[in-house]
C-alpha cells in the first residue's frame, strides 16, 4: 500500500485521481471566487493600491527632475567647486521662467526640504525674472542681483541630492538624518531632531498602553468567562458600551475629567488629598495620552482574552486544586499558561493599533504626548511633505511586519484566537 | 471513627438558589477500601455530592466527615483527595510526565522520589513509554489512564471519579471498567464513583447508591439492587424491566395479589405497598419469564407475540399480556430455542418471588 503515491492513484475510469478531483472541485472554486470577488476588488482599489502608491512616494524624487530637466542635466557636469558655470545659471533661469506657477511652487517645496530658503528664493525669482528678457544673457549676475542667495554655493550644492529620481532622503529624515551635498549621511541639525525621540515615545506609549490594558483587561475577562451567563452578558455589554459611543465623545469626556479644573482634580482637592495649587497635570501630556488610549483600546484586549478563557475548562483549575496546589499556584502554573494565546492576541492587537494611533494624542496629548501618527498627519495636511509622510508610514508598516514575524516565530500565529 | 465510617455524609442538604434542594437530607457512610458508586439520572444530585466531597461546593446544611474529621472548612487543595474528572482535565500545556509530577511537586516531594513514583504510576496504567507525550497526542483511553494515574500518584486517602468513562466508546469503556476495578482491588483504595450508566455501576462497585431527586433511593450491592429493587424507580432505572399496573386485592404476609386493569390476578412479593386497594406496579425482569414452560408456576397467562428482534445471542420478543403490549422477554438463541412468529399465541409463566409489587408512580 505504502508504495502507491497519491499522484499515482487512478479512478475506475483510468483518469488520474488528482485530475478528476480538480475537475469535480472546479465549480466550487469558481463559486467561492465569485463570492469573494466584490470584497477583493474593493480591498484592492481602496487599500492595496493607495498603500502602494503612497509607499512609492516615499522614495520618489522624479517631480523636480521633470520641472528642471535641462538644469539637472547640465548640473551633473558641474565639479561642485565654487559657483556653477554660466550654462547652469542660464538653463535654471529659463526653466524657472518657463515653468508654470503651480509646478514651480511644488518643485520649490521639494527644494526647500534639502535646504531651507529655496522656496522664498524661487518665488521671488519667478516674479522678478519676468522683467528679464530671455535673450538678455549672461544671467549669472542678474540672478544674484535678484536674490543674493543665487550667489551662495551652498544652495547650488543642495540641489545635488535631487539629481537621482529615487531617493532615500525621506527615510533618512525619519530618523533625523539627511544627505549632505556629497550624498554622505549626516545628522540633522540639533534643533530639527524630532523623529527619533518621537519613535521612542511612540514605542513607550504603545508598550505602556498594552501593559495597562492587559492589567485591567485580564481580571475582567476572567470574570466574564467564569460568571453565569446572565451576569456575564450584562458585564459584556458594559465592556462593549464604549465601542458603541463615538470616539470623539469619549475623548471629550476624558478631557472634562482630566483637565486641571476637571472632575478628577476637583475631587482630589475637595477630599483634601492634594492642595489646590498642586493640581495634577493629567492632560496635554503623555499621561493623558496613556490614560485615554488605555480606555479606548481596552475592548481590543478583553474580547480576545475572553474568547480564549471561555475555552479553558473550569476543571483545569479544579484539578490543580484537587491535586494540592494553592489557588495562586494553580492560577500561575495552570490557568495563565492556557490563556497565553489570548494574552498574545490581545497584546498584539492593542499594540498594533496603539503604535499608529492619531486622534487621541492629537486631542489630549499636547506637545509632549504626540506620537508618530501625529507627525504623519501633520506632514500630510500641513506641510504637504507627502514623501516624508509616506516614509514614516512605510517604516511603521515594516515595524509591524517585523513584530508579526517575531511573534510568529515565538508564539506561532495559529495560536492567536480572536473568537 | 470506625472503618465503616471512613467517609460520612451527615444530614447534608445542598441548594444553589435557596429555592430548590439539589441534595436532600443525605446520610451516607462509606467504609475504607470500598468502591461505592453514586448512580442516577442527570440532575439527581450525585455529582453535587461528589463536588461537596472534593471541596468545590459547600453543603448548605449538615457536615461531611473524612476519617472522623469534619471537612467543610478545609479547602480542596488541603483535603488530600484524588479526583478523575469528566473529560479528564489533563493540563494541555504539560507532558504526561509533568502532569503526574504536578501533585508531587506542590507537595515538595524529593526529585528522585518523584521520578520513582511517576514511573510506578505510569507502569500501573501501562503507559510507561508515553511520559514525554502531550496529552492531546494520546487517544481517549490513554488520556483516561493518565488521568487515573495522576489522581493516584500522590497516594490520596480517597479517589473520586466523575463519569470518567463517559467520553469513551463502548468497547474501550468496558475494558476501562475492568482496569479500574483491578486497580482498585490491587491497591485497595477507597473509591467514590459517579455515573449515570447502570451497567458501569453493576460491573465495578461494591455498593451502589441510586440517586433520584436529591435522595438516595436504595443503597446496596449490585446483585441485591438488580434482583430486589425496593422502589419502582430503582426497578426501572437498573436493568431492563417489565411493568404491569394493577390494584392490590389481597395481602397474605410476604405476598399479595394484584388485579390488573384487564382482570388478571398476579401473585407477587409485597415490597412497598401498604394496604388492599392501593395502586401497584409489578416489576418483573425479562429473563425471569418462561415461554410455554411445562413446569408449574404461580403465574400463568396467555400472551400474543407482537414483535421479534434478532440480537444475535438472544431474540428480544415483545408481547401483549394483561393489557400491556410492551412486555419484553429475552429468548436465548440456542438450537433448542423456540420457533416463534409474530402474531402467535404463547403461554408466559413466572414465579411469585420474581414479581415484585411496588408502589405505583
Amino acid at each position: 500500500m505504502s508504495e502507491i503515491t497519491n499522484s499515482g492513484i487512478l479512478t475506475t475510469d483510468g483518469i488520474p485521481l488528482k485530475e478528476s478531483l480538480k475537475k469535480a472541485e472546479r465549480k466550487n472554486k469558481i463559486r467561492a471566487l465569485l463570492l469573494v470577488a466584490p470584497l477583493l476588488l474593493f480591498i484592492f482599489f481602496t487599500f492595496v493600491m493607495p498603500i502602494g502608491s503612497m509607499l512609492t512616494r516615499s522614495t520618489d524624487d522624479s517631480y523636480i527632475n521633470n520641472v528642471f530637466p535641462k538644469t539637472f542635466k547640465v548640473y551633473q557636469k558641474w565639479d561642485r567647486v565654487g559657483l556653477p558655470s554660466e550654462e547652469i545659471y542660464a538653463t535654471m533661469f529659463l526653466e524657472v521662467k518657463q515653468a508654470s506657477g503651480f509646478e514651480i511652487g511644488k518643485a520649490s517645496t521639494r527644494m526647500n526640504y534639502a535646504k531651507s530658503g529655496w522656496k522664498s528664493m524661487i518665488k521671488k525669482s519667478k516674479r522678478k525674472f519676468k522683467k528679464i528678457s530671455e535673450n538678455d544673457g549672461p544671467f549669472k549676475d542678474k540672478m544674484i542681483e535678484v536674490d543674493k542667495k543665487w550667489g551662495d554655493p551652498e544652495y547650488w550644492l543642495a540641489l545635488g541630492v535631487m539629481v537621482d529620481p529615487t531617493t532615500y532622503e525621506y527615510y533618512l529624515n525619519s530618523f533625523d538624518k539627511k544627505y549632505d551635498s556629497e550624498k554622505n549621511i549626516i545628522d540633522q541639525p540639533e534643533e530639527r531632531r524630532i523623529y527619533t525621540k518621537t519613535w521612542i515615545k511612540t514605542f513607550k506609549v504603545s508598550i505602556l498602553v498594552t501593559f495597562f490594558c492587559l492589567m485591567l483587561g485580564y481580571p475582567i475577562s476572567y470574570l466574564l468567562a467564569t460568571l453565569p451567563l446572565k451576569y456575564s452578558n450584562l458585564l459584556m455589554i458594559c465592556v462593549l458600551l464604549p465601542f458603541w459611543t463615538s470616539l470623539l465623545v469619549r475623548i471629550v469626556v476624558w478631557m472634562v475629567i482630566l483637565q486641571q479644573k476637571g472632575v478628577f482634580n476637583n475631587f482630589m482637592v475637595i477630599s483634601g488629598l492634594i492642595a489646590d495649587e498642586n493640581r495634577w497635570q493629567l492632560m496635554y501630556n503623555q499621561t493623558g495620552t496613556i490614560i485615554v488610549m488605555t480606555q479606548i483600546l481596552l475592548p481590543f484586549m478583553v474580547l480576545p482574552l475572553y474568547s480564549v478563557m471561555k475555552t479553558i475548562s473550569p476543571n483545569y483549575m479544579r484539578a490543580a486544586l484537587n491535586l494540592g496546589a494553592s489557588p495562586l499556584h494553580a492560577f500561575w502554573k495552570i490557568y495563565m499558561p492556557n490563556s497565553v494565546p489570548g494574552i498574545s492576541a490581545g497584546g498584539m492587537l492593542v499594540f498594533v493599533i496603539a503604535i499608529g494611533y492619531f486622534i487621541t494624542p492629537e486631542l489630549v496629548g499636547g506637545k509632549d504626548g504626540q506620537m508618530i501618527g501625529n507627525w504623519i498627519g501633520y506632514h500630510l495636511k500641513t506641510t504637504l511633505n507627502w514623501g516624508l509622510s509616506a516614509a514614516l508610514g512605510g517604516i511603521l508598516l515594516v515595524i509591524m511586519t517585523v513584530l508579526y514575524w517575531i511573534y510568529n516565530k515565538l508564539v506561532g500565529i495559529e495560536n492567536i484566537k480572536l473568537g | 471513627m470506625s472503618i465503616k465510617e471512613f467517609v460520612k455524609f451527615d444530614k447534608v442538604d445542598k441548594s444553589y438558589d435557596g429555592e430548590v434542594l439539589v441534595v436532600k437530607n443525605l446520610n451516607l457512610d462509606i467504609s475504607k477500601g470500598e468502591f461505592l458508586t453514586m448512580l442516577g439520572p442527570s440532575g439527581s444530585g450525585k455529582t453535587t455530592c461528589l463536588m461537596m466531597l472534593a471541596g468545590f461546593e459547600t453543603p448548605t446544611n449538615g457536615e461531611i466527615y473524612l476519617e472522623g474529621q469534619p471537612i467543610s472548612n478545609i479547602p480542596p487543595n488541603k483535603r488530600g483527595i484524588g479526583m478523575v474528572f469528566q473529560n479528564y482535565a489533563l493540563f494541555p500545556h504539560m507532558t504526561v510526565k509533568e502532569n503526574l509530577m504536578f501533585p508531587l511537586e506542590v507537595r515538595k516531594v524529593e526529585a528522585n522520589e518523584i521520578e520513582k513514583k511517576v514511573k510506578t504510576a505510569l507502569d500501573m496504567v501501562e503507559l510507561g513509554e508515553f511520559g514525554n507525550r502531550m496529552p492531546l497526542q494520546l487517544s481517549g483511553g490513554q488520556q483516561q489512564r493518565v488521568a487515573l494515574a495522576r489522581a493516584l500518584v500522590f497516594e490520596p486517602r480517597l479517589v473520586l471519579m466523575d463519569e470518567p468513562l463517559g467520553a469513551l466508546d463502548k468497547n474501550l469503556r468496558e475494558q476501562m471498567q475492568y482496569e479500574i476495578k483491578h486497580i482498585h482491588e490491587n491497591i485497595g483504595i477507597t473509591v467514590v464513583y459517579v455515573t449515570h450508566d447502570q451497567s458501569e455501576a453493576l460491573t465495578m462497585s461494591n455498593r451502589i447508591a441510586v440517586f433520584n431527586e436529591g435522595k438516595i433511593q436504595q443503597i446496596s450491592s449490585p446483585d441485591v439492587l438488580y434482583e430486589k429493587p425496593n422502589s419502582s424507580f430503582v426497578a426501572q432505572f437498573i436493568g431492563e424491566n417489565n411493568q404491569l399496573n394493577g390494584k392490590v386485592t389481597s395481602i397474605n404476609g410476604e405476598t399479595c395479589v394484584v388485579e390488573t386493569d384487564t382482570g388478571e390476578n398476579i401473585n407477587a412479593l409485597k415490597i412497598n405497598i401498604n394496604k388492599v386497594g392501593d395502586n401497584s406496579l409489578i416489576s418483573l425482569r425479562p429473563e425471569r419469564v418462561y415461554i410455554n414452560s411445562k413446569e408449574k408456576f404461580d403465574n400463568n397467562f396467555d400472551a400474543v407475540v407482537k414483535e421479534l428482534i434478532y440480537l444475535g445471542d438472544h431474540i428480544r420478543t415483545r408481547l401483549e399480556i394483561c393489557g400491556n403490549d410492551q412486555f419484553i422477554v429475552k429468548v436465548p438463541n440456542s438450537h433448542i430455542g423456540l420457533k416463534l412468529s409474530e402474531g402467535s399465541s404463547v403461554k408466559l409463566s413466572w414465579k411469585t418471588e420474581d414479581s415484585r409489587a411496588l408502589e405505583a408512580r
